[in-house]
């Protein structure tokens, strides 16, 4: 064992800022460690001269990110760890939504319900989808996935999707059905099942828990066994975990820390008798005339899937009009439009006006004030026109277009074949509605 | 909000007997008895598809004190029509813990109505909307739910717009005899009048089903009822091993999210970027131009 000595010329040599070898001794690093075994940090070493010619202390880290050393963009997001049940004692069936195809939020949260039931229990998660080709089932949490495209069709069809899913009852049975609980889609599924297995589970006997058949609709929390629904006039119902549940959004925290296998099952080989629905289809009462071209003007602006906003940017209001009708847009408009009289009070997009969740939100001449981006919070895509690369609308658009607004607007409605003078006032939304794909 | 043009002109004079299933409603704020709001609807459409042929029903507790002005609020609809009838109600006298769906049943098959019009979810009870498939299901009815208008209406089917998410409408055909679930977008209903209401008569049929014990509903003995409780706000948890990432997510600004800035574009490129977007999106159509 060495004894440390210290040199005290040296020592003081670093200790002395103007010792002419100072230097040569003084310690690079801001923190060490010292003879007696304390951490010290030196403030005086720490941080950067910065390019005013002033001292910043940066205590983000993002030197620490910057250097290629630190690893830290891997650690972002930790590894989920696999799941994986191959025998399983039975199902927990899920039948989410899918609008547009993706699982959505309140998809997952339904997900996340299931593992809650399934979980310690040996269970399996089991997505039933009518769509093919949906992906993401692995980290939304389900074990098993099955495809019953094949014996639906597109649009509104309830009659086929029950006997699907009867068919699904008869061949794994499963412990718990859940729905989400959204007219008309899932709780309109939901409930046409419910009412069909609700004669079938009283005809069982009575030595099943007789409380257990009728569903629970508008569940919101699963504690302790039980679950937590909305009832009519102010009231909560506590009751045991019903076989089929209509769940709300946010009822469940989404998975986020497992991944699962998602394996495809056939129902054929799952055992049961199948009633062989596909074959002998039942007569459908409800016949799907497909959808209606709605006034996209006389949609409520809360609701409204695309909108075309504008604010002090525009000057030619009537091309602005033109554009929204061309494109199929209902319109909004900023306060700033609002007071100065070009639109009306009820188009005011933000947070003294209408909170809006459209789909597509294009923002032409907003330059963003916190109360718009406030009402426009819950839009999935913003697209923002302006001519003000450093605006905030700028910062928060998913695409950015940096150009004067009512030049790019007349270029759209030429470039869409319907320039403004050429249409003049007889553009009925009827013909624009139809070029209008919006879900 | 205006419903679409209809395809052909509806509600011409028909033989197709309509009944609205109404039940007890409560007001949102005040909590005070009344019509419900969904089934409100309901009636107004019931009304102006059949006028005062439009009959009504009701199960519930004759006993109950509010009763009487919960189903004064329906009767009191009964004006604005072409021939100044007063309005009809049948109560189904139903006692405490029973279950209405074999009395509702029952006077369905009896009173040969073949379209059955309701709100979506009852105001009070449970509430859990599964009446109007329950009773579709024991009697062999097509079911439509969120329904806002009634295009038209013929012998052998009924065609009506059913209201979709983010506005949208969707036009479907159902066959006859079917119940129709009316959705809170539908058209307001007509104010009731206090005339219309004292004159309404309520018919009391209690003779549907012979008494005996099986109508008790036993499905709900063991539920606890309690007040409803706010729900809790979901908090944004960042899972992350790095108290950096954890500090950054919870300090992050949401707007900062960085999407694509296209600078030094002509207006036509500018429109071509749009465009191309909104296509790409699914928001325009591929098909045209």
């Amino acid at each position: 064992m060495s004894v440390r000595r210290l040199d005290p010329h040296a020592e003081r040599a670093r200790r002395n800022r103007l010792h002419p070898r100072h230097h040569e001794f003084a310690r690079p690093a801001w923190r060490w460690t010292s003879a007696d075994g304390v951490t010290r940090i030196n403030p005086h070493a720490l941080g950067a001269i910065g390019p005013n010619g002033i001292k910043r202390i940066d205590r983000s880290g993002a030197a620490v990110e910057a250097s290629p050393a630190g690893g830290a963009s891997t650690s972002a997001e930790p590894a989920r760890r696999q799941i994986v049940i191959d025998q399983p004692v039975g199902h927990v069936v899920v039948v989410p939504e899918l609008p547009e195809g993706r699982l959505n939020d309140h998809d997952r949260d339904l997900f996340g319900l299931a593992r809650q039931l399934a979980d310690g229990h040996d269970l399996a998660v089991t997505a039933v989808t009518f769509l093919s080709g949906v992906s993401g089932f692995e980290d939304a949490g389900a074990d098993r996935v099955v495809d019953l495209s094949a014996m639906v069709t597109e649009g509104y069809d309830p009659e086929p999707r029950l006997a699907a899913l009867v068919d699904v009852e008869a061949a794994l049975s499963p412990r718990h059905w859940i729905f989400a609980d959204s007219l008309p889609d899932g709780g309109d599924l939901g409930r046409r099942l419910a009412a069909r297995l609700l004669p079938q589970s009283a005809s069982q006997g009575a030595n099943a828990s007789v409380g257990d058949a009728r569903p629970a609709t508008r569940v919101w929390q699963l504690s302790e066994g039980k679950t937590l629904s909305r009832a009519g006039d102010r009231q909560d119902i506590l009751r045991d975990v019903a076989r089929v549940l209509l769940a709300l959004p946010e009822c469940a925290e989404p998975v986020s820390e497992t991944r699962h296998e998602a394996r495809v099952i056939e129902l054929a080989t799952m055992g049961g008798e199948l009633s062989s629905a596909a074959n002998e289809a039942p007569a459908s009462g409800v016949i799907d005339r497909g959808r209606v071209a709605v006034d996209p003007q006389e949609i409520p602006l809360a609701q409204a899937p695309f909108i075309l906003s504008a604010g002090r940017g525009i000057s030619d209001w009537e091309g602005y009009h033109h554009a929204a009708r061309v494109l199929g847009a209902s319109e909004g408009a900023s306060r700033v439009a609002v007071d100065d009289g070009y639109m009306p009070r009820s188009r005011q997009v933000g947070a003294t006006g209408t909170f809006v969740t459209a789909s597509c939100y294009v923002a032409v001449g907003i330059s963003g004030a916190v109360q718009h981006l406030q009402g426009i919070a819950k839009c999935q895509r913003v697209i923002a026109i302006n001519n003000d690369p450093s605006c905030d609308m700028v910062k928060r658009a998913d695409l950015a277009l940096i150009a004067d607004g009512d030049a790019v607007l007349a270029a759209v409605c030429e470039r869409l074949g319907q320039p403004r003078d050429q249409t003049g006032s007889d553009g009925s939304w009827t013909d624009e509605e139809s070029r209008h794909a919006a879900a | 909000m205006p419903q679409p043009e209809p395809q052909a002109a509806a509600g011409t004079p028909h033989d197709v007997k309509t009944a609205v299933l109404v039940s007890s409603g409560r007001h949102p704020v005040s909590g005070r008895a009344g019509r419900a709001r969904e089934d409100a609807r309901a009636v107004e459409m019931g009304l102006s598809l059949v006028g005062a042929d439009l009959s009504l029903v009701h199960a519930g507790d004759p006993e109950q004190a509010s009763l009487r002005e919960c189903l004064e609020g329906y009767l009191g609809m009964y004006h604005g029509l072409d021939d100044d009838r007063d309005g009809q109600l049948s109560l189904l006298p139903l006692r405490a813990g029973e279950d209405a769906l074999p009395l509702l049943a029952a006077w369905l098959e009896r009173s040969g109505v073949r379209l059955a019009l309701t709100g979506q979810r009852a105001e009070c009870g449970e509430g859990s909307g599964m009446v109007g498939y329950l009773l579709a299901e024991r009697l062999g009815w097509a079911i439509a739910t969120g329904v806002a208008a009634i295009e038209r209406c013929d012998a052998e089917s009924v065609t009506v717009l059913q209201a979709l998410p983010q506005g949208q409408r969707r036009r479907l055909e159902i066959r006859l005899p079917c119940l129709i679930a009316v959705d809170a977008v539908a058209e307001a209903p007509r104010q009731s009048a206090f005339g219309p209401a004292r004159r309404g008569r309520i018919e009391t049929v209690d003779d549907l089903l012979p008494a005996d014990e099986s109508r008790l509903d036993t499905g709900s003995a063991d539920w606890q009822w309690q007040p409803a409780r706010a729900r809790p706000k979901r908090l944004k948890v960042v899972k992350s091993t790095n108290a950096r990432d954890r500090f950054k997510a919870a300090a992050a600004k949401s707007s900062a999210s960085g999407g694509q800035v296209l600078t030094d574009l002509s207006p036509e490129e500018a429109a071509e970027k749009l465009i191309d977007y909104l296509r790409a999106e699914k928001i325009l159509a591929q098909d045209d131009q």
